[in-house]
């Protein structure tokens, strides 16, 4: 049996009739880490031993009919920035190399606790996800599993390839300005982005705290509803987490779309978007409309200003929620006692942050400085609020917009890195969703003719995780492309 | 350094209080325990006042009530809608590189503006404005073997990294240091009366001030850590800004550090260099809101504020306005003074007066020595009671009376004192006698007094009384004293 042409529901079926145990899945998920991350490199820290433990536990509660849980001891990989208590959390940096948390997120409580699924370890991810290609890890890159020359993107790009090369079920990724739907589209999975404060974010690691949201990635628009069915709602710990009605996603995937309106912003399918991605997404388009969708063209006049509202927020936020990372107890330890605190403070994080979290930093500093922050800062909120708007008038006109995930398919390993900018602007269908706070859902709808995954994104308005995943759920049925598997080879060109 | 007690117009103070409200049971953004005094390093800490990654701030509901008491107590305007901002910076003490605070710019507000408290300065009332006061959250305590510069380690204590602290900004109109200190002296009576905070224990409190000479460039003095030495502080600073202009020197506007052990202050830095906080919003907690019915609520729930307990003194007690104000500063001291004054019907205005002397003078005194508050004494309100009776009775003098405070603070009656004292010392018959004829012999006119007035018999037997140093048997000596006024 072949890991990797199960679906995670599959799985759990086969588990509930006793065809599989769950001793079985784990063994066979670490097999398959075993031989293809030392070329894929999905992971930083595995968590072997105890994963097998657990699910021994689990085969024998199962055998005594007791309940383990609605995820039936299903393998799940883990971001590296979302905390278990006990287990190396180290945000792809230096600084976290030995850190380890004395407490679990509120989604790792809820998944692994209470729902029964099995950390198998955690993955690669661009270092503090900062970054779109999961090359900024100071563990090195991870690759794609189409194509191995290329970049699995990111910055969850680990769980993404985790997911695609059936080295893990279930796999969880956050997402700031695209982290969850960019791999997820470069790796043929789906990544859904959920609306903020749907998901906890207690034990996310903050990159940019007032974007960051916590989603999951799966193979089969099925999983990943229901994940969110059990990682959403109202956390006490989590002040932005929104006490709204958690729907059972599941159970509305298969709702007919007949009478749906789809938007299609015409912004998103401007200039700088591959021609093969166009197309493929408007077959989709096509084939919704084909299940008795109508879709309506519309505008959100100010994407423009996406990139640049986006990346300046996000960096002032992160100058602010990495400043705790001081050498003091994070980070090797800096031994000169002689020096004042300042320089110590400056040399443990100059030796510990990555360029790009640097970069990151400096500019967010810049940023908030007295004199530039009404120019910078507070200018970016009100071209937020712009953005924000753009959407709510959006969905006066239609319930879902659709539109390509990323401008291009996945880009080759090394060939962006030196380009900050040109790798920024890589984020412009998916970044103003997150200034937006609103839901969406990446699903692949076709591959270009290098054979590389092309995702289809479906943004919904606040809390309509429902509608998005009742839509991608149609397509990928439509589609059935969702069961084929990546060929773990370098492709040509 | 006499000139300063005078009406010194041409100096300009701020001041920045920082007050913990210690009577919170948690802090403020997690359910560590507040009461970290006392307790072994580090052990009152999660991961959230740790600013571990990944964590996120709560507000604790109970922080909003006691700041809307403050606010209303200080009479500020209190904002509605609120939230909190993030002032970054760096320093060991801070765990998360930055302090969740409030800010009143770039689109913030504070929790309340404006507000006020009345201070009293030779005999003039005057009313000290303030700017707004905030919550904001405590770092860590840092802790040095010796002095900071000779000590070989820093060490860090988590356990007050997060407590609530609420800071009251004053407008810079404060014009003495005599006059800081009488706005110290009543916002901590108004502290005390909300039932915020307990400003006895150490380190509840720490004081920033501002300091000009009209016309010249202002200092910060930051680090005065208690209300005792912000008077100190500020002569010194005031003394220092003016012997420089006075030798000509151009003064700069500078952060300066008040060495308490030193009683000076130092330069720390030039503002031209002073740090940029960098605030922004606080976007882990969501705006808070406020609704009139829940400031209503609150305001009911308030006890009577010390002015207000003071005009109802001057009412019923008919005390006058320096003898009100004095004892209600101090909460537990006029609560005891109403238990005691009330309690016998009685007492008209000379004994609500005496009690209240009695109270002022040297039960204060005795409790300032001893530095000591009263509730942690045995003396109750009725020993003060029969104190007073016993004075107006003529059964004591004051002297003797003065001579019984220490018992009295043991918990000791009077009645209880005097049979101690009576047992030990006078109560042969014949001495008291004889004090008794000489007493009659010396005071004619009372006598005469007496066959018109029986009352004026006390006034004799507290004749014998002081004599004896109250050493003299009461009943035996109105007993004779009867005896020798019917001959």
């Amino acid at each position: 049996m072949e890991i990797y042409n199960y679906m995670g529901y599959e799985l759990i079926e086969m588990v509930k009739s006793k065809e599989i145990t769950v001793q079985d899945i784990i063994q066979l998920n670490f097999e398959r880490i075993e031989s293809t991350d030392h070329f894929l490199h999905s992971f930083i820290n595995l968590s072997k031993k105890k994963a097998l433990e657990t699910a021994k536990v689990y085969d024998y509660k199962l055998k005594n009919n007791n309940s383990i849980g609605k995820l039936f001891g299903l393998s799940l990989a883990n971001k590296d920035l979302i905390s278990i208590e006990g287990f190396p959390t180290t945000c792809a940096s230096k600084i976290l190399e030995n850190y380890k948390p004395p407490f679990d997120a509120f989604v790792i409580n809820r998944l692994l606790r209470k729902e029964g699924a099995i950390h198998i370890g955690n993955t690669n991810m661009d270092e503090f996800a900062m970054g779109g290609s999961t090359e900024n890890s100071c563990y090195g890159p991870t690759f794609n599993p189409w194509d191995l020359s290329r970049v699995p993107g990111g910055s969850s790009g680990g769980s993404a390839a985790a997911v695609a090369s059936g080295q893990t079920i279930f796999a969880l990724g956050s997402d700031t300005g695209g982290s969850i739907r960019c791999p997820a589209s470069f790796c043929g999975v789906v990544g859904l982005k959920p609306t903020y404060g749907r998901v906890s974010r207690y034990g996310l690691v903050a990159f940019a705290n007032s974007l960051d949201q916590i989603g999951p990635i799966t193979k089969c628009v099925y999983d990943s509803a229901l994940l969110l069915e059990l990682i959403s709602g109202k956390d006490p710990l989590d002040s932005t987490s929104v006490d709204v009605n958690v729907d059972k996603y599941t159970e509305e995937l298969k709702n007919p779309i007949e009478k749906r309106v789809l938007g299609v912003p015409k912004e998103f399918f401007g200039e700088g978007i591959d021609s093969e991605v166009k197309n493929s997404v408007n077959k989709s388009i096509e084939k919704l409309e084909s299940l008795g969708a109508t879709t309506v063209e519309l505008s959100i006049p100010h994407l423009e200003y996406t990139i640049a509202t986006y990346y300046l927020l996000c960096m002032c936020e992160a100058s602010s929620n990495l400043a705790r990372f001081d050498g003091l107890r994070y980070g090797k330890g800096n031994d000169d006692l002689t020096s004042d605190v300042y320089t110590t403070f400056s040399r443990t994080r100059g030796a510990n942050f990555g360029p790009e979290v640097r970069r990151r930093i400096y500019l967010g500093t810049f940023a908030l400085s007295a004199g530039y922050y009404d120019m910078f800062y507070i200018k970016a909120l009100k071209v937020r609020s712009l953005i924000r708007n753009d959407f709510i008038k959006a969905f006066k006109q239609c319930d879902s917009l659709v539109c390509p995930t990323m401008p291009s398919t996945a880009f080759k390993v090394g060939s962006l890195i030196e380009d900050p900018l040109e790798m920024y602007t890589q984020d412009i269908l998916t970044c103003s969703v997150n200034l937006a706070g609103l839901p969406a859902l990446s699903i692949p709808c076709g591959f270009d003719t290098k054979n590389l995954p092309i995702g289809f994104q479906i943004i919904g308005d606040y809390f309509d995780e429902k509608g998005i995943l009742n839509i991608g759920y149609q397509l990928e049925q439509e589609l059935g492309i969702y069961r084929k598997t990546p060929p773990l080879k370098s492709g040509g060109g | 350094m006499d000139n300063l007690t005078e009406q010194n117009n041409d100096v300009i103070i701020g001041l920045e209080v920082h007050i913990q409200l210690t009577n919170l049971k948690t802090k403020l953004f997690c359910s560590c325990s507040n009461e970290y005094r006392g307790a072994e390093p580090n052990t009152y800490v999660c991961p959230i006042c740790l600013g571990l990654p990944g964590t996120l701030p709560v507000v604790n509901k109970k922080t909003i009530d006691f700041a809307t008491r403050l606010a209303l107590a200080l009479d500020c305007d209190i904002n509605q809608q609120f939230w909190f901002f993030r002032k970054n910076y760096h320093y060991p003490d801070l765990p998360k590189g930055f302090q969740i605070s409030q800010y009143n710019k770039a689109g913030g507000r504070a929790f309340g503006d404006g507000g006020k408290i009345t201070v009293r300065l030779n005999n003039h009332k005057r009313d000290i404005k303030l700017n707004r006061i905030h919550l904001e959250e405590d770092p860590a305590r840092l802790v040095h073997k010796g002095s900071i510069a000779s000590s070989p380690f820093t060490l860090v204590d988590y356990n007050r990294s997060g407590v609530c602290l609420i800071e009251i900004v004053t407008e810079p109109v404060i014009s003495s240091p005599e006059e800081a200190r009488e706005f110290l002296k009543q916002l901590k009576s108004i502290v005390q009366y909300t039932g915020i905070s307990n400003l006895e224990l150490e380190g509840s409190v720490r004081v920033d001030a501002n300091i000009s000479i009209k016309g010249h460039k202002r200092s910060e003095v930051k680090n005065i850590n208690s209300f005792r030495e912000v008077e100190r502080a500020l002569r010194h600073e005031i003394i220092r800004q003016k012997n420089a202009i006075k030798r000509g020197r151009v003064l700069i506007q500078e952060t300066r550090h008040w060495d308490d052990k030193r009683k000076i202050t130092i330069s720390l830095r030039s503002k031209e260099f002073e740090e940029d906080y960098r605030y922004f919003p606080e976007q882990d907690l969501v705006p808070i809101e406020i609704d009139e019915v829940f400031i209503q609520k609150v305001k009911e729930d308030l006890p009577e504020m010390p002015n207000e307990r003071a005009q109802r003194l001057r009412r019923e007690y008919m005390l006058s306005e320096f003898d009100s104000e004095n004892l209600v500063l101090d909460k537990r001291i006029a609560d005891f003074y109403e238990a005691g004054a009330n309690a016998d019907p009685s007492f008209g205005s000379s004994e609500y007066k005496q009690y209240c002397n009695w109270l002022m003078n040297n039960i204060s005194g005795w409790l300032n020595e001893n530095n000591v508050t009263i509730d942690k004494t045995k003396i109750t309100p009725k020993h003060l009671e029969e104190l007073i009776k016993y004075i107006r009775d003529g059964k004591i003098t004051t002297k003797i009376a003065k001579s019984f405070i220490k018992d009295i603070m043991e918990g000791k009656s009077v009645s209880q004192i005097i049979k101690e004292r009576g047992r030990t010392r006078l109560s042969d018959e014949n001495v008291i006698e004889n004090h008794c004829r000489d007493i009659i012999k010396e005071n004619p006119q009372i006598v005469k007094d007496y066959h018109e007035n029986p009352k004026a018999l006390e006034a004799l037997i507290g004749r014998v009384m002081a004599k004896t140093k109250g050493q003299a048997d009461p009943t035996i000596t109105r007993k004779f004293m009867l005896n020798l006024l019917k001959k």
